[in-house]
């Protein structure tokens, strides 16, 4: 038994299922020569002519443009260009209504030719030097794409992986009416010759098949005349039936090889190229002439001079038809294709491009549609004709009930359309149309059907993310909780290790059962204590009072100084208002302590200061004072050591949301969030301070600086409380003549400080959280909700004061 | 102006179902002219009843199911049927056994199930069974062939016969099937299967005067008139080879085994053939395309069960010819025919390969 490509070699020919045999009336156009187009008044070039994208445009709008000259970029792989088919200006790149059967409007560069055919510089290859990489760039810049009818891009096909066993030229033309490629062959086959031979340099197939239906005895004989020097291009002759120009079934033809569903040729060692773009591949790299023109098949009953003219792409189908003599009849069809698979055109304005290879404008007499749709008789007939050996008529049936399984089953993704159980259904059934809808709605669902699939998947990780999100909340939470806890137990522990420090120094003995005794001398010591720490708060009092009148004083004294010396007007505005601040703190203070002098003593202990009890009943109220004072300053220093410990880490947390804020800076949004945190902050040391009168006014300080800064809240609050220890400074400097008041002043204010601070430190253990809200809110781009989460944010920040408020109290 | 928009092709063969109904009735011509010759006209009255009827009854039909009624008539299967079942059943029947069977075959058989292309069964073939079944005397009683009638016949006989049950001269039907010798014809296949359940062997049966011809004189006529007209119905690609030859194919070779094993109580090959309604069934009854398996190994299946039910029950059956029930059982097979008898599909695996 020999080999297949023995057989092949020797002339075997195979048969495919079914096909047709419709009138060809190709004899209206294939012995007459080939005729030219003169100008057209517009040229329509649709930017994007082949599978694949358009290129990015090259030419505007009011440019004159070249023969030849490219007017869409080579940019991409799947990028072939189009080409100004002659010289001219480019009127307009606007939509124009393209060659598709949806016939909807495409962007096409509109060029009013100028009758001047002025080419661009031309440079063709010379074949012995160029490689493959030079060869393939050229097919693609000259915009060849596949001439047979689908518009492959042919640099793609061509530039394919070795092991190609048969480069098959498609010169069928099976189609009834169409003659162009053998019109082609008659008067080029030279021509296409040099095509192949550049074809079989990018692929080196072992043998050319060039397969022409037994009706084209001319273009036979040209073709044999041109390839008699070259052994391995077989012309083979195949029997007149459509579709054996079908690419499967021109393989199954001329090597009995399928091609598997789903495949391509290349998969079996095959490459197929149309007759006409071996043509257009030696036009482009023998001589460089881009695709900018091409043989069409102008034919039909309704013309009077039908034939095959040369003609520029773009041209419209108007002036073709025209120029062959056409004289329509009522509800007549223009068909661009021919009349099997070709589409009908709404208008005459449609351009021609490179894979249009025939207008066909029949009478109704001639075409007979099929219009009078019948019900399915189940002859099967269809079936007989079917190429791909499909069962078209349960096809129909499974169509008709859209049910996709039972489609998929029956492979209704293998029909290639070619209309011939269409022809033959003695039903009228336009059988193709419905596969044509059925593969739409099958490609819709099974889009649908992934964007369902995606949803599902979005909406799924968004949940897992919620769910995590909220069990890290919850761990989180505890872990906090825990945190707070222990704080609190460890200061429990820290007050009980100082009140045992204390028993210990007053002397008396750890034990947990107290002598009545004892127990009536420590309380009568502690009421003494309270009485004179009372009366020292009352000397206080009256100091703070003259001081705070003194303050003012000052700040009068300052207002009058403002006039024109500018410069000097903030200081002293500013030295006016801390001045003004200290004295209300310190008022605010005073009050607080005559309002609750048993808090303030209970607290004393509980501050670790170890000079509280050197205090004995019944000392002098200057001496009281004094160690008071004393006292309230090593508090402070203590408290301030701690202070600067604990900011530390709470200013770490904070550190990211200063930085995403910085980074919304623009978005006024991350910034009133900012403010709102910091004004939150604020109020909370406010809070922890109980200076409820002065809490408007630092506020009102605090917030102005963070609107001056609007960057780092905590720093800011830093700086409120150092400012105002610098404040009192100044002030205890401005007011020389009252020293002592002064000093008073100061030291309430150091007191308010480290109240502040102390409220401050579980605060502070709260920012993160305070932190990761506030980073939440500025991600999100919905104003209300970072709107909500400063108000969370502020309503946490209450809250937390009130707890700490709580605890001190708990602590007292 | 405006153009015509139309999706492709735009081109269609003008074979439409109309004309392929009208060809298969005109190819009806030559085995009703042969009827006509050795059984008398009789058969051309059911022709005129049955044609009538279907009419009528397509039309009442086609109304109350608020169809386009001409353009269905135009189609011409309700003809088609209607003169299937009028070369199916004895010309001398009654009226009212025509009537009634295509009223059935159009009414129930196609219209009820949907209409043309619809139907599981054969109208004709579903109607011959259902008057076989309820009125059995009247569906055998074949007149033998005129040469071997004892009364002469008159001009207006059939119709006398078909409207009034007896002939211009009297003569009830069964008068009228006794033959020259004086006894009462029947159908060839009838003679034989009563003539084998009696014990003769077939030779001793073909000593009776029908058997002059291979089929039975007139009969094999019949036959070869209707294989004629199929032929011309092959030739004109209105029908396909396969089922016809499968059908002839797979008789010839269940009763040419059968006939090897027993040549005295089994018919030959060709008197199967050439007998009864073997050829209508093959070119007429079995290729009608709506009860007819469509793929192409389906058809060939189709045919050869035909042809086996067929013989089967000729052979063992109660009923002397089979044809009716035969393409029954095989409608409905179809379905299961169909569906194992997909071809593959170009580019795909045969089944079961790997």
């Amino acid at each position: 038994m020999p080999s297949l490509f023995q057989q092949i070699k020797a002339g075997k020919l195979w048969d495919f299922h079914g096909g047709i045999h419709p009138p060809a009336r190709k004899e209206y156009t294939s012995q007459k020569p080939i005729g030219r187009l003169s100008l057209p008044e517009r040229l329509y070039v649709p930017l994007r002519q082949h599978i694949g994208v358009a290129g990015a445009l090259l030419v505007q709008k009011g440019q004159r443009v070249l023969k030849g000259q490219p007017l869409t970029a080579a940019d991409s792989a799947m990028a072939v260009p189009v080409h100004a088919p002659t010289s001219g200006l480019v009127l307009a790149i606007e939509p124009h209504i393209a060659p598709h059967p949806s016939a909807l409007p495409e962007p096409c560069v509109v060029i009013e030719p100028d009758g001047l055919e002025e080419w661009r510089p031309r440079h063709g290859l010379n074949l012995l030097e160029a490689d493959r990489s030079i060869l393939l760039k050229r097919i693609q810049q000259a915009g060849i794409a596949g001439m047979g009818g689908a518009g492959f891009p042919t640099h793609l096909k061509s530039g394919g992986s070795a092991g190609i066993d048969y480069l098959i030229i498609n010169a069928v033309e099976c189609e009834p009416y169409i003659s162009a490629d053998d019109v082609l062959m008659q008067e080029y086959a030279t021509t296409i010759v040099k095509g192949i031979d550049i074809l079989c340099q990018l692929l080196s197939p072992a043998a050319v098949l060039i397969g022409i239906e037994d009706d084209k005895t001319e273009a036979i004989a040209a073709m044999q005349a041109a390839c008699s020097q070259r052994d391995h291009y077989l012309v083979r002759v195949v029997p007149a039936k459509y579709p054996s120009g079908g690419e499967k079934q021109l393989i199954q033809l001329l090597t009995s090889k399928e091609v598997p569903a789903g495949r391509r040729p290349l998969d079996i060692g095959i490459v197929m190229q149309n007759v006409g773009t071996a043509f257009a591949i030696a036009q482009a790299v023998l001589e460089d002439i881009p695709l900018i023109s091409r043989i069409v098949t102008v034919t039909g009953e309704t013309l009077s001079q039908p034939q095959n003219m040369h003609a520029l792409i773009g041209t419209p189908v108007g002036a073709l038809l025209d120029a062959c003599g056409f004289a329509p009849e009522p509800e007549q069809r223009v068909i661009m294709g021919g009349p099997m698979m070709g589409f009908t055109l709404p208008s005459l304005s449609v351009p021609l491009v490179k894979t249009s290879n025939c207008i066909l404008a029949p009478t109704q007499q001639e075409l007979p549609a099929a219009n009078n749709e019948m019900d399915c008789i189940r002859c099967g007939a269809c079936a007989e004709a079917c190429p791909a050996t499909l069962l078209p008529q349960q096809l129909l049936w499974y169509s008709k009930a859209k049910d996709q399984d039972k489609l998929k089953e029956y492979n209704l993704s293998d029909c290639i359309e070619c209309g011939a159980c269409a022809y033959v259904c003695p039903s009228e059934i336009p059988l193709v149309h419905y596969y044509r809808v059925a593969k739409a709605e099958i490609r819709e669902q099974t889009r649908d059907e992934l964007k369902a699939e995606q949803a599902k998947a979005r909406f799924e990780a968004r949940n897992e993310r919620l769910e995590k999100e909220k069990q890290e909340r919850a761990a989180r939470n505890q872990a906090l909780a825990a945190q707070r806890q222990q704080m609190v137990n460890a200061q429990q522990q820290q007050q009980e290790i100082a009140a045992a420090a204390q028993r210990v120094a007053s002397g008396q003995p750890a034990q947990q059962n107290l002598s009545k005794e004892d127990i009536i001398a420590e309380r009568e010591r502690k009421k003494a204590e309270a009485r004179a720490y009372q009366a020292a708060k009352a000397e206080q009092l009256n100091n703070e009072q003259s001081a705070a009148a003194a303050a003012e004083d000052l700040t009068t004294e300052n207002r009058n100084k403002q006039g024109p010396d500018a410069t000097n007007k903030d200081a002293a505005v500013g030295d006016a208002r801390a001045a003004a601040v200290a004295a209300a703190i310190a008022r605010a203070k005073a009050k607080k302590s005559a309002a609750e002098p048993d808090n303030q003593v209970a607290a004393e202990p509980g501050t670790g200061s170890d000079k509280a009890p050197d205090t004995t009943p019944g000392a002098e109220a200057g001496d009281a004072r004094a160690s008071a004072v004393a006292a309230a300053i090593a508090r402070a220093k203590a408290k301030k050591a701690a202070l600067g410990a604990d900011q530390q880490p709470a200013a770490e947390p904070v550190q990211p949301q200063t930085a995403t804020a910085a980074e919304l800076a623009e978005d006024p949004r991350a910034t009133a969030v900012a403010a709102a945190i910091a004004r939150a902050k604020a109020k909370k040391a406010a809070l922890g301070a109980d200076q409820q009168k002065a809490a408007a006014s630092l506020t009102t300080e605090t917030q102005s600086q963070v609107e001056n800064t609007a960057q780092n809240p905590a720093a800011v609050l830093t700086d409120g409380v150092v400012n105002n220890e610098v404040q009192a400074a100044k002030l205890s400097t401005a007011t020389p003549e009252d020293k002592e008041q002064a000093k008073k002043a100061a030291l309430s204010a150091a007191i308010a400080r480290a109240k502040a601070r102390q409220q401050n430190l579980p605060a502070a253990a709260t920012t993160p959280e305070a932190a990761e809200n506030n980073n939440a809110a500025a991600s999100t781009l919905d104003p209300k909700k970072a709107a909500i989460a400063a108000a969370i944010a502020r309503a946490k920040a209450k809250q937390q004061a009130a707890t700490d408020n709580t605890n001190s109290e708990d602590e007292a | 102006m405006s153009f015509r928009i139309a999706s492709s092709p735009h081109n269609h063969s003008q074979q439409h179902t109309s004309i392929l109904m009208r060809k298969v009735a005109l190819a009806c011509i030559p085995g009703i002219a042969a009827q006509c010759y050795f059984f008398g006209y009789g058969v051309l009255i059911q022709l005129l009843l049955a044609v009538i009827t279907a009419w009528a009854s397509e039309a009442l039909i086609l109304h109350w199911r608020g169809k386009p009624v001409l353009i269905r008539l135009k189609d011409h299967s309700a003809l088609l049927t209607a003169v299937l079942l009028a070369v199916a059943i004895p010309p001398f029947a009654p009226w009212w056994i025509i009537v009634l069977g295509t009223a059935f075959a159009i009414i129930v058989v196609k219209q009820l199930y949907g209409g043309l292309g619809h139907n599981l069964f054969n109208p004709a073939m579903a109607a011959y069974v259902l008057l076989l079944i309820s009125f059995p005397q009247q569906m055998t009683s074949w007149l033998p062939p005129q040469s071997l009638q004892a009364q002469q016949q008159h001009l207006l006989d059939p119709v006398c016969t078909v409207f009034t049950d007896f002939s211009c001269a009297g003569y009830s039907l069964t008068q009228q099937k006794t033959d020259v010798d004086g006894m009462t014809m029947a159908t060839p296949l009838d003679t034989l299967k009563t003539d084998l359940a009696a014990g003769r062997t077939v030779s001793e049966s073909h000593q009776h005067k029908i058997f002059a011809a291979i089929g039975g004189i007139g009969w094999n006529w019949v036959n070869l008139a209707f294989l004629a007209g199929g032929l011309w119905l092959l030739q004109q690609k209105i029908i396909q080879w396969r089922i016809p030859l499968a059908l002839l194919g797979s008789l010839a070779l269940c009763s040419l085994l059968a006939y090897l094993i027993d040549a005295d109580r089994n018919g030959s090959p060709l008197f199967h053939l050439f007998s009864g309604g073997t050829m209508l069934a093959a070119f007429f009854i079995a290729t009608d395309p709506v009860s007819a398996s469509t793929t192409e190994r389906g058809r060939l299946v189709y045919g050869a069960l035909i042809g086996l039910l067929i013989f089967v029950i000729r052979r063992f059956g109660g009923y002397p010819d089979a044809v009716a029930f035969a393409v029954m059982l095989a409608n409905l097979a179809v379905p299961l025919i169909d569906y194992y008898t997909r071809p593959r599909t170009y580019g795909h695996r045969p089944k079961g390969a790997h």
